[in-house]
């Protein structure tokens, strides 16, 4: 009877509403969340509409995002086209034929180190300028002055952005591509003591056409994921600098976290 | 061709800011609205301009209703109506020509002779002759709130909403900027609503001036009865008289003001 009272006494004191709020407002904030991204996704696809507004700035943008981006995508991908050409060589040695290399390095660039590289360090490289320069105009009102001057800050700033994003990012992963199995290629040539002819042999053992298809449709995505974010995180920038800097921080964060999930996304729906 | 608001309410979360606010500025008229930090009055022009929906409450410019608007309509009174930004707003990216390009462009109809031609009369209204390939960050504060200034009026728009125009501009600047406000109504007919603090400005351009005081408006008047005014709230904002209650919270910080989703109406 005493043990029953003292249970009931310690369940009365007990908040026991407590953990149903913090659940109950973590759900309502996801759903606002999602609703709000929904919303900008919405009058993103309607500003595509609007073209004598963004057409003009595409090109600006794809250079800015695109071109100038190249030589950080160039870079990441002749050092791993270097680094696989040496480890498979260091896995495959007197187990597997060593023209294997090729094979390797081709299949690995074009259908995951490729993309999926390229993708995050321009999720940090144009991520965050994107976030950082549209936060930076949401925070000094320059998104308002576009828009008492009549100008649909979508279609102005977020549309260039995107479709920029969208095309340019597959084209440099192609490069990237490129430059990685040509790194790879040179370093079998030079430090494995392999032919070219072996390489090659290699490479075509097991290239399939579909695996460009992939390779694009998956960049893509990441182009597409990268820019959308960016700008949803500057456009919805509060406060001053700080609010800057927490709006960049966090599209380069959900960018690469998107990267990754679309990358298994996309092996479960096309490679399966 | 009017303003008009009535029983404005505008909160956010459990902070109300503006409590039933009824604003009416005529046709060609010149009103100056003042009250403390934190008053509502930035809030005011944002809902004129349509950048943000009240809770309750109509707003009515040119007799249009402003929140109910269509996107492409709003559009098109916006080109009636130039917005100067209490920080000017000016875009870093271009140069101070091209900020003010901009609105005239969109308003179309002129050519780029006729645009670089209006470019450079309204910098010179504002004594900014010869600064239009500058850019806003090789400027003074003082001059990139006048190249915003010379932004807002370049398309001659018929509505005129100015955020504090003259705050940190020096004596001087004032009066070249208070007398702009009162040739723009002279020459061109614009029906002006200017938001400020400086009472010495408020009593020179205005045609009636209006206290906003916890969300409403607590004595409009004409610049003598406004002096005149024995309104103990009056008394205390022109006097500076410290000691009354009033929130010196701004409620419209930069770039946020608690609400998701900007770029949209709030």
């Amino acid at each position: 009877m005493l043990a029953r009272r003292g249970v009931r006494s310690y369940l009365d004191g007990m908040n026991l509403s407590l953990p149903f709020a913090i659940v109950g407002s973590a759900i309502l904030g996801l759903l606002s969340s999602f609703g709000q991204f929904s919303r900008f996704v919405g009058d993103l696809i309607r500003a595509l509409t609007d073209v004598r507004t963004w057409g003009p700035l595409t090109v600006g943008q794809m250079r800015r995002l695109g071109v100038d981006s190249l030589p950080i995508a160039l870079f990441l991908s002749c050092f791993t086209g270097i680094v696989l050409a040496l480890q498979a060589s260091y896995t495959f040695t007197g187990a597997i034929p060593l023209y294997f290399v090729g094979a390797l390095v081709t299949k690995t660039m074009i259908l995951e180190l490729g993309p999926v590289l390229t993708g995050l360090a321009l999720s940090g490289r144009v991520g965050a300028n994107i976030a950082a320069e549209l936060g930076t105009m949401r925070v000094s009102e320059q998104i308002d002055a576009l828009e008492t001057m009549a100008y649909n800050p979508i279609a102005y700033l977020v549309v260039p952005r995107v479709l920029a994003g969208t095309i340019m990012v597959p084209l440099l992963v192609i490069f990237s591509n490129v430059l990685g199995i040509a790194s790879g290629w040179i370093t079998s040539m030079n430090v494995l003591d392999m032919t070219s002819a072996q390489f090659v042999r290699g490479s075509r053992l097991f290239y399939d056409s579909f695996d460009i298809v992939y390779c694009v449709i998956k960049s893509t995505s990441f182009g597409l994921t990268i820019t959308v974010l960016g700008c949803y995180q500057g456009f919805n920038t509060r406060g001053g600098a700080e609010g800057v800097g927490i709006a960049t921080t966090r599209a380069v964060v959900l960018a690469s976290m998107m990267i990754l999930v679309l990358d298994a996304f996309w092996a479960l729906v096309l490679l399966q | 061709m009017s303003i008009q608001l009535r029983g404005i309410h505008k909160g956010f979360g459990a902070k109300k800011i503006l409590r039933g606010l009824d604003l009416d500025v005529d046709e060609g008229e010149t009103m100056s609205l003042v009250g403390f930090s934190g008053a509502g009055k930035s809030l005011t022009l944002k809902h004129i301009v349509g950048l943000m929906k009240p809770d309750a409450g109509t707003v009515h410019v040119d007799g249009h209703e402003v929140p109910t608007l269509p996107r492409e309509k709003l559009f098109k009174l916006r080109l009636d109506m130039g917005y100067v930004f209490q920080f000017a707003a000016l875009f870093d990216s271009m140069t101070i020509g091209e900020n003010i390009a901009m609105g005239l462009r969109k308003k179309g109809g002129m050519t780029q002779a006729q645009i670089r031609d209006r470019v450079e009369e309204s910098l010179a209204l504002v004594d900014l002759a010869g600064f239009s390939s500058r850019f806003p960050q090789e400027m003074s504060g003082g001059q990139q709130k006048r190249a915003g200034l010379a932004r807002a009026i370049a398309y001659r728009p018929k509505y005129l909403l100015y955020d504090e125009p003259t705050s940190g501009l020096d004596p001087v600047t004032t009066t070249v900027i208070d007398r702009l406000v009162l040739r723009m109504k002279k020459e061109l007919g614009v029906t002006s609503l200017v938001i400020t603090h400086d009472m010495k400005s408020a009593y020179a351009i205005s045609d009636r001036i209006g206290m906003l005081y916890e969300g409403k408006l607590v004595e409009v008047g004409t610049p003598q009865q406004f002096q005149e005014s024995r309104n103990p709230i009056v008394r205390a904002f022109v006097e500076g008289e410290p000691g009354l209650k009033h929130d010196a919270e701004d409620p419209l910080p930069m770039g946020g003001d608690g609400a998701a989703g900007k770029g949209r109406k709030r």
